[in-house]
């Protein structure tokens, strides 16, 4: 099990509707690829974030699917469409089960 | 937990091999197994996708890469001499401003990286770029 | 010393390791972190360093996109230690029930710290490193453990106390009390170490600039320290770094924490007096 794992997210404040706003998001955690072995010949098994969803009230904004290739510390940058004030909920699928959830709210003028 | 470049390295065991030449064919495969998975068969088309990613990365742990394909449902990421050739694939819903996104990726040698974008009518099209990653002269 | 064998000229091994090495200067652009910390990565070198006529700091030797991931806190994953570090700095620990913050308050109260350390130390009579003076505090007024001198813990502590640094210019003392450790430090940077026979100076003050099979020799400047290597996916403090360098040259290497090692960090610290703050910075 990872630990240490600390989602965050950069969402501005607000914005004017119909505005594409950047997103930026990093996770902290090592992401084992299953592919290396520790001190004693071990495989060390694969641990990874291996799912990331942002929506944005409900409504998908992206949708990704990873592998072992994405790097120790997991960093995505997209950008959403918002027409209305609102609240972006990011979730992070661990492959030991764990889910991480952060949540911005942005203000739409 | 820390990643070493010579662990980076052993991960990267495969690609040195398939420099060599014999199983070159068997990961090959492995690749268009993938695209087969992701196109379903189709043909590939080129244009309206851009990737970009740096000519030389300093460091195969951490190659950050941005692929753009306006209009696309889906963009896969592929990374062909990587012993798992898959990397990851971004599904664009109805709130992505852009069918863009930015990440950062291992690489376990120089190599192409890949990305085939599914359209919204169905077509699909692909873009590769090598990325030659160097051996470091330190501690590599 | 051990394997301790004066520069003197030769050095096949170096021109063997450097054979071909083309000239791949270190860049000019300008380092400005978060839109607002202008950093100084070129200056002249204080008069002390006799051997270079300018000071560059390691983040010009990098590439771009390398470069890129220290000019936004967000994009530098180095941050996620001073992050989690700023949650142990209001943590209690200890017999004494206190943490950092109780006497600090908040960790820009020691600002300007990171820019003159290692320091001469009244008290104990020795020249401190940060890492000391954490457990130090850790120690003798809180009544805790001392942390591991290269562990997680004191690497991200590092970094925050860094990190509120940034922009000043290093300025570490070499003369007074620190004199005579900052002269055993420049003795061992132009000692020759290892199998390969190789001093600090032959591969960061002879060859700064070139490339070492496909890596890009810098002048070993620590005003960058801890430092987020990519290499290890991790925050690295410069005593690991040094370790790591001297390993290389196949020696049996000091321990981080050493009085070698603090000896060195002084003297290689003041190679970067002009240098500005720059940790967590991000580096190959």
């Amino acid at each position: 099990m990872a630990e240490n794992v600390t989602p965050r997210v950069r969402v501005p404040d607000s914005a004017s509707a119909g505005e594409a706003v950047l997103i930026k998001t990093l996770i902290s955690h090592p992401m084992e690829s299953g592919q290396r072995k520790d001190s004693q010949g071990n495989v060390i098994p694969r641990s990874i974030i291996n799912r990331f969803t942002c929506e944005f009230n409900g409504e998908t904004v992206i949708d990704a699917t990873l592998e072992p290739a994405i790097s120790t510390n997991p960093y995505f940058e997209f950008e959403a469409l918002v027409n209305e004030s609102g609240t972006f909920v990011f979730t992070w699928y661990d492959d030991d089960g764990s889910v991480y959830e952060e949540r911005k709210d942005i203000t739409v003028s | 937990m820390t990643h070493t470049r010579r662990e980076a390295l052993l991960v990267g065991l495969g690609a040195l091999v398939a420099t060599a030449g014999i199983p070159r064919l068997a990961f090959a495969a492995t690749t268009e197994e993938r695209i087969a998975e992701f196109t379903g068969g189709a043909a590939l088309g080129e244009g309206g996708i851009t990737l970009t990613a740096p000519e030389i990365a300093e460091n195969g742990n951490t190659v950050p890469i941005s692929v753009e394909a306006p209009g696309a449902v889906a963009i896969m990421l592929l990374a062909a001499g990587n012993p798992n050739p898959d990397v990851g694939t971004f599904r664009f819903g109805p709130l992505a401003a852009s069918q863009m996104a930015s990440t950062r990726i291992r690489l376990a040698g120089t190599q192409d990286v890949i990305a085939i974008a599914q359209m919204a009518d169905g077509s699909f099209v692909k873009t590769a770029r090598e990325v030659k990653v160097t051996i470091g002269g330190c501690g590599g | 010393m051990r394997q301790a064998k004066r520069l003197v000229g030769g050095g096949a091994v170096l021109v063997l390791l450097l054979a071909g090495a083309a000239l791949a200067d270190p860049d000019h652009d300008e380092l400005i972190v978060n839109g607002e910390i202008e950093m100084i990565v070129r200056a002249p070198a204080p008069p002390h360093v006799e051997n270079l006529d300018e000071i560059i700091s390691g983040w010009s030797f990098r590439t771009d996109e390398t470069q890129a991931l220290q000019m936004d806190d967000f994009d530098n994953p180095g941050m996620l230690g001073v992050e989690r570090a700023l949650v142990m700095f209001d943590t209690p620990m200890g017999t004494a029930g206190q943490a950092c913050s109780s006497c600090h308050e908040t960790p820009e109260a020691l600002r300007g710290v990171r820019a003159t350390y290692p320091k001469w130390d009244e008290e104990r009579q020795t020249v401190q490193t940060v890492e000391m003076q954490v457990n130090e505090c850790l120690t003798e007024r809180m009544g805790a453990e001392p942390l591991g001198y290269d562990s997680t813990e004191m690497v991200d502590m590092s970094a925050l106390i860094a990190s509120v640094s940034r922009g000043m210019v290093v300025d570490v003392a070499i003369d007074g009390p620190a004199q005579s450790t900052w002269e055993k430090g420049r003795e061992m940077y132009y000692t020759r170490f290892g199998q390969l026979e190789l001093a600090c100076a032959n591969c960061h003050e002879d060859n700064a600039g070139r490339m070492i099979r496909a890596d890009h020799l810098s002048q070993g400047q620590i005003n960058g320290f801890p430092a987020y290597r990519l290499n290890n996916a991790a925050l690295i403090s410069v005593h690991n770094r040094f370790r790591g360098c001297i390993r290389d040259t196949r020696a049996e290497t000091f321990e981080v924490g050493s009085p070698e090692f603090v000896a060195l960090e002084l003297y290689v610290a003041s190679r970067g007096n002009g240098l500005t703050v720059e940790g967590p910075s991000v580096r190959n």
